[in-house]
């Protein structure tokens, strides 16, 4: 059981002391080589991705990237992805199936980016065509929220046959403050939010929506590095065999299935047996 | 005209006049848009298009349906559907029962089983009366259903979208309804299903980031506001002004994100002139 609150969770989950995507690229592969742009009309550096190896075995890599230092944070912009960042993460999807590479991603973003420019050339159709991607893939693909998965830029490189979380990470349908200005008309409210959404980790387990829980060291992973990339590393290895066993369709199948029973068989809202 | 229907009918009409007291040649209506007042039986007969600006008020499910089924038709699915509370938030569900007694519906999407000319097709509308369209479990299921439910029959699937987004009351379950409706859909689209993608005012969020941008054919009312981001929160963002008609639907034409602006009198015949075009629902 975690000593932590919601709240003290969400403070983790972003400090900028973890490992991000580059992290565990660097840490966890071999033979990295990164691939750019979505061969449309631009590069979005807030996705990283690639091929590279893992024990081995050749496979494509991709996730959020925040940055380290403040002029990596702005050139990422501070991991909030804009289309073309999904639509280069969808060409090495494709890329990937067509060589038959598992998909590796790791998800760590405050959410898709609210920008100008980003909504002229299509925000929401870039992340509605990466889910529709995702979900029809036919290699195995598993993802690792590493941090903070905000909103549906995160769920765009979380729609895996496997999506397993650190510990402390938080994963939500918006940020706490931004739920709390929506229903509560009070972004001030932020830390209540925490506590009713259900964002932990070990919530959205128990709620079905995760398929695994990577302990961290103590104090969190950005405490020990190490030992948070063999957690991540034994897990991903663990998850990869489990998922070589399925042939392409089955693959494709299990994900159908698995988001498409998410929300199902719950209570009625206020008809719960007594 | 279906039973069930003409009673739902009964109902909304009953509220509407509630709503908008009687109809009469005296009463009058203003816009949410040009503030202009018009003559209410004006906008009634103009399918509540504002007469003096265009604007196409937002309206209710079984309205719309009325406008563009062919009469008699419509044949409504998994009308048991209801909500659900996962995480227990705080006056949710008694928020869910009050819209219910306003509105007739159990959530914020209906599905049916309808004709447009003739040519039969799956339909899901949204209903922004029901917290602004919003998709939580309900919605996302029902729209999933009608997706599989399409693929089934081998029928075209028309999804009229008006929606805030996701759910915030559902949390993460409402997340989740977006990958679950994309893959839907991209099944659906897989086994040679026709989809129509309709936007009205407003669509923006996870419907926008979800099943409402994958249409092979993408439509708009005129003026419909369209994004991810809503309007205010991209302002805060870039701390700068919007320009006008930003994300509005002649914006997104203008920017390669839609096929077609479609006026609400004119959806029966366009829909026609496409599912006609799509015989055998899209097989050859």
């Amino acid at each position: 059981m975690s000593r932590y609150t919601p709240e003290e969770k969400v403070k983790i989950a972003r400090d900028p002391g973890r490992p991000g995507t580059a992290d565990f690229i660097a840490a966890l592969f071999t033979d990295f080589f990164e691939q750019r742009g979505d061969r449309l009309c631009g590069e979005d550096p807030s996705i990283l991705g690639g091929i590279a190896r893992f024990h081995g075995r050749p496979v494509t890599v991709i996730g959020h990237r925040k940055g380290k230092s403040l002029e990596e944070n702005l050139r990422c912009n501070f991991g909030m992805p804009s289309p073309e960042g999904y639509r280069k993460a969808q060409r090495l999807m494709r890329q990937a199936e067509k060589f038959s590479r598992p998909v590796i991603t790791f998800v760590d973003t405050p959410g898709a980016y609210p920008g100008k420019e980003a909504e002229e050339r299509g925000q929401g159709e870039a992340i509605a065509q990466t889910l529709a991607l995702m979900s029809a893939l036919e290699v195995p693909t598993i993802a690792v929220v590493t941090g903070e998965g905000g909103s549906g830029g995160a769920l765009a490189l979380a729609m895996a046959n496997r999506v397993l979380m650190l510990e402390h990470a938080v994963y939500s349908v918006l940020s706490p403050e931004g739920f709390a200005s929506i229903l509560w008309k009070d972004a001030s409210r932020a830390g209540e939010a925490c506590g009713v959404m259900k964002l932990t980790a070990q919530d959205l387990r128990r709620g079905g929506i995760v398929q695994g829980v990577l302990r961290e060291p103590e104090g969190g992973a950005h405490t020990n590095w190490e030992a948070a990339f063999r957690t991540v590393d034994a897990a991903l290895v663990k998850e990869l065999a489990a998922l070589d066993k399925l042939r392409g369709p089955a693959l494709a199948r299990q994900r159908y299935e698995m988001f498409r029973a998410m929300g199902q068989g719950l209570p009625p809202a206020g008809r719960e047996e007594p | 005209m279906n039973q069930t229907f003409s009673r739902r009918r009964d109902r909304l009409l009953t509220y509407r006049a509630m709503r908008e007291g009687k109809i009469t040649s005296s009463r009058r209506t203003g816009c949410p848009e040009c503030g202009e007042e018009s003559a209410s039986l004006e906008w009634e007969r103009g399918l509540w298009v504002c007469p003096q600006c265009g604007f196409h008020r937002p309206i209710d499910a079984y309205y719309r349906l009325a406008n563009i089924l062919d009469p008699g038709s419509f044949q409504e699915l998994e009308e048991g559907l209801s909500p659900a509370d996962p995480l227990s938030f705080p006056g949710y569900p008694a928020k869910l029962a009050g819209l219910e007694q306003s509105t007739g519906l159990r959530d914020a999407a209906v599905a049916a089983l309808g004709k447009v000319d003739g040519h039969k097709a799956v339909f899901a509308v949204l209903d922004s009366r029901f917290l602004m369209g919003s998709m939580g479990t309900a919605v996302g299921e029902k729209v999933a259903r009608a997706a599989e439910y399409a693929a089934r029959k081998k029928l075209p699937l028309i999804i009229f979208s008006a929606s805030g987004g996701a759910r915030m009351q559902e949390g993460i379950f409402s997340l989740m309804q977006m990958a679950k409706t994309a893959a839907a859909i991209r099944r659906f689209q897989s086994g040679g299903g026709l989809y129509i993608s309709c936007f009205t005012y407003p669509t923006t969020g996870g419907v926008t980031a979800s099943f409402a941008s994958l249409g092979d054919i993408m439509l708009s009312e005129p003026g419909a506001l369209i994004g991810f981001a809503g309007p205010r929160v991209i302002e805060q963002t870039i701390k700068e002004q919007l320009p006008e008609g930003f994300q509005r639907a002649e914006y997104l034409l203008d920017h390669g994100f839609l096929d077609r602006i479609v006026p609400r009198s004119q959806w029966r015949a366009v829909l026609a002139q496409l599912l006609a075009l799509h015989e055998k629902g899209g097989r050859a």
